[in-house]
């Protein structure tokens, strides 16, 4: 009986926790189809009028496409090089392995708010304007961490035994790297870069200090709220970033998954 | 004139006097890890188409000396010759030899006969040449009808056999195999030993074993290299190494043996060649020599029962006796009886 009544009060509690973190969420969702432009409970009718104006919005498309080149750019360059950093420190025994790979992966626990001032100092300091490659390379610091912890922690799962069969069988290093080792790679490199692309496409603080006269998508829903101007068009952009970070961390997750009872 | 051919004849119907050419050699290898040895000194000379086991403890360097062969580790100093030529700078896959792996390492992504075409793939063999050497390699390992599917949906003995195929597809000059039995159940291994062994008889290519299981070295080689403390302490045939050991290790290593200390000198005395007596009784037997003890350990094997005897003098002798006759009971002498124990002195061997 006591059991059933811990049971039951651990499940209201859950729900409350559920809510507490869900509920706003949903809120934008609803109100993003909310045919009054004014923000009231329940909301007075259903409409996809807001869709239509936001992105009849050229502010809104330009940040739009801003993000997402931003995104991709930031992303390929993590992949390039968070993936060679990775391999370097996987294959290699060098001097200050350690500190290597303990400094790729630093400004993912530094505060935003330090990378963000840093960066901004040093742009300043050699003359750089501020423009559409600060803000890639403001978010290349942190998009790299991504990649080079997925790709690693693969390589680190992957059996050396696998490398040393295909030697053993005659292919050479190259041959190697493109039959075997990329391959087994390959899902946590993907996973990484979709990662790195959800972070890059909802991030604010470091963006902040190292954008200049542009917007992101973010920053122009940070902007709108602050000013309180086009919130039932803020809504569409925000269900917009869920959609475009959500789906890719899912995907990431489902590959990591995958990829991870296919190594064993 | 005639009596040299004649001699000649004979050299050839005698198995051991047919010296086929050496096809590995390995000469004073070295190898260490930062600051730890794994391989002391190792000298080999290994012939065509020998079955020839590396057998030694975990530790004794067998496995390094196997990588070296392969390619996957450099020796610090020393030769390693294939066939009469210098391979000691070459990387693995310069080298005209192929390994089978403890862990298989098939290559997940693949399907089981594109494992097995990698090799002809990396050494460009033209494609219509792949496909029949594949199901080859596929019907000698008894696995036909396996080729389209993933490493993941076979067994532990069915990989082995991947693993197996797609390294003797390349008909390579030796075929190197690191412990291929050790992640199997034992009714599995003993049916892989007589595959191999068949295998082996059918393809002709020399095989070069690791293990650290004496009695599969025994039951498989041709000769046996026995490894301790990365070096090699004796190789010889099965029979050899363990009818005459080279010293207490060997001795200890390869089956089981009792240690006398006779007269300041030490021998080596194999449990089936004891003989238990019941104290009152003698044997006329020339050349016996009998000892009496008590009896002070009886285990119950099944096919056998092995007792363990403390002599006078305090030395334990094991022994075996096979539980010939039918019975529950189980066996007659128990632990505090006293017995007599006897061997025929030339079957004492004396380790220097």
């Amino acid at each position: 009986m006591e059991s059933r009544a811990a049971r039951i009060g651990l499940t209201i509690w859950v729900g409350f926790v559920l809510a507490f973190l869900f509920v706003p969420i949903i809120l934008i969702i609803v109100y993003a189809f909310n045919s009054s432009n004014i923000q009231s409970w329940p909301i007075a009718g259903f409409t996809f009028k807001w869709f239509g104006s936001a992105f009849a919005n050229s502010e809104i498309r330009t940040a739009l496409l801003l993000s997402l080149k931003a995104g991709v750019i930031a992303t390929t360059i993590a992949v390039l090089l968070g993936s060679a950093v990775a391999f370097a420190v996987h294959r290699f025994e060098f001097f200050g392995k350690d500190a290597v790979s303990f400094m790729v992966v630093l400004p993912i626990a530094l505060p935003g708010i330090i990378t963000g001032m840093a960066l901004n100092s040093f742009f300043v300091f050699w003359g750089l304007g501020l423009s559409f490659w600060t803000i890639v390379i403001g978010h290349a610091t942190f998009c790299i961490v991504i990649v080079y912890n997925n790709v690693i922690a693969r390589l680190r799962r992957v059996p050396r035994s696998l490398e040393e069969a295909s030697m053993d069988l005659g292919a050479d290093a190259w041959q190697t790297f493109r039959r075997v080792t990329l391959p087994m790679i390959s899902t946590s490199l993907v996973a990484g870069a979709l990662l790195a692309f959800a972070l890059s496409f909802d991030e604010v603080i470091v963006t902040t200090f190292t954008a200049g006269a542009q917007n992101t998508l973010p920053l122009w829903i940070f902007g709108a709220i602050r000013l309180g101007q086009r919130l039932p068009e803020v809504n569409v952009v925000v269900l917009v970033v869920m959609t475009l970070t959500f789906v890719p961390v899912l995907l990431a997750y489902r590959l990591t998954n995958q990829a991870g009872a296919m190594v064993k | 004139m005639n009596s040299y051919a004649t001699d000649q004849a004979q050299d050839a119907s005698s198995p051991s006097a047919v010296a086929e050419p050496v096809i590995v050699r390995l000469a004073a290898v070295r190898k260490s890890y930062k600051d730890v040895v794994a391989v002391e000194r190792v000298d080999l000379e290994v012939r065509r188409g020998e079955f020839f086991t590396l057998l030694g403890p975990s530790g004794s360097g067998k496995t390094t000396s196997l990588r070296l062969i392969a390619g996957f580790e450099k020796p610090d100093s020393g030769l390693i010759e294939l066939n009469g030529a210098d391979v000691t700078g070459l990387p693995p896959y310069d080298r005209d030899i192929n390994t089978v792996f403890q862990d298989y390492a098939l290559f997940p992504h693949m399907t089981v006969a594109e494992n097995i075409a990698y090799g002809l793939q990396a050494k460009r063999v033209p494609r219509d040449e792949i496909k029949p050497r594949v199901a080859e390699a596929l019907r000698m390992v008894r696995l036909e009808n396996f080729g389209e599917r993933s490493p993941a949906q076979l067994s532990g003995g069915q990989r082995q056999r991947v693993g197996l195929a797609r390294a003797i597809v390349n008909r390579p000059k030796v075929l190197l195999l690191d412990e291929p039995l050790g992640a199997l159940d034992l009714k599995l291994r003993q049916e892989m030993q007589s595959e191999l062994k068949r295998i082996q008889a059918e393809v002709g290519i020399t095989f070069l074993y690791v293990t650290h299981d004496q009695e599969e070295a025994l039951t498989m080689s041709d000769r046996i290299a026995i490894f301790n403390l990365g070096r090699i302490v004796q190789i010889g045939t099965p029979a050899q190494v363990y009818e005459e050991p080279a010293d207490e290790f060997v001795a200890g290593f390869v089956g089981t043996s009792n240690i006398l200390r006779r007269d300041g000198r030490r021998f080596a005395l194999r449990p089936e060649k004891v003989r238990m007596m019941r104290a009152d009784e003698t044997s006329t037997e020339a050349g016996l020599h009998v000892e009496g003890g008590t009896i002070t350990e009886v285990i119950y094997v099944g096919q056998f029962t092995r007792y363990v005897v403390r002599l006078a003098d305090g030395t334990d002798i094991t022994t075996v006796r096979q539980n010939s006759d039918r019975s529950t009971s189980g066996p007659r002498e128990i632990v505090g009886s006293k017995v007599l124990v006897a061997w025929r002195s030339d079957n004492l061997f004396e380790l220097r």
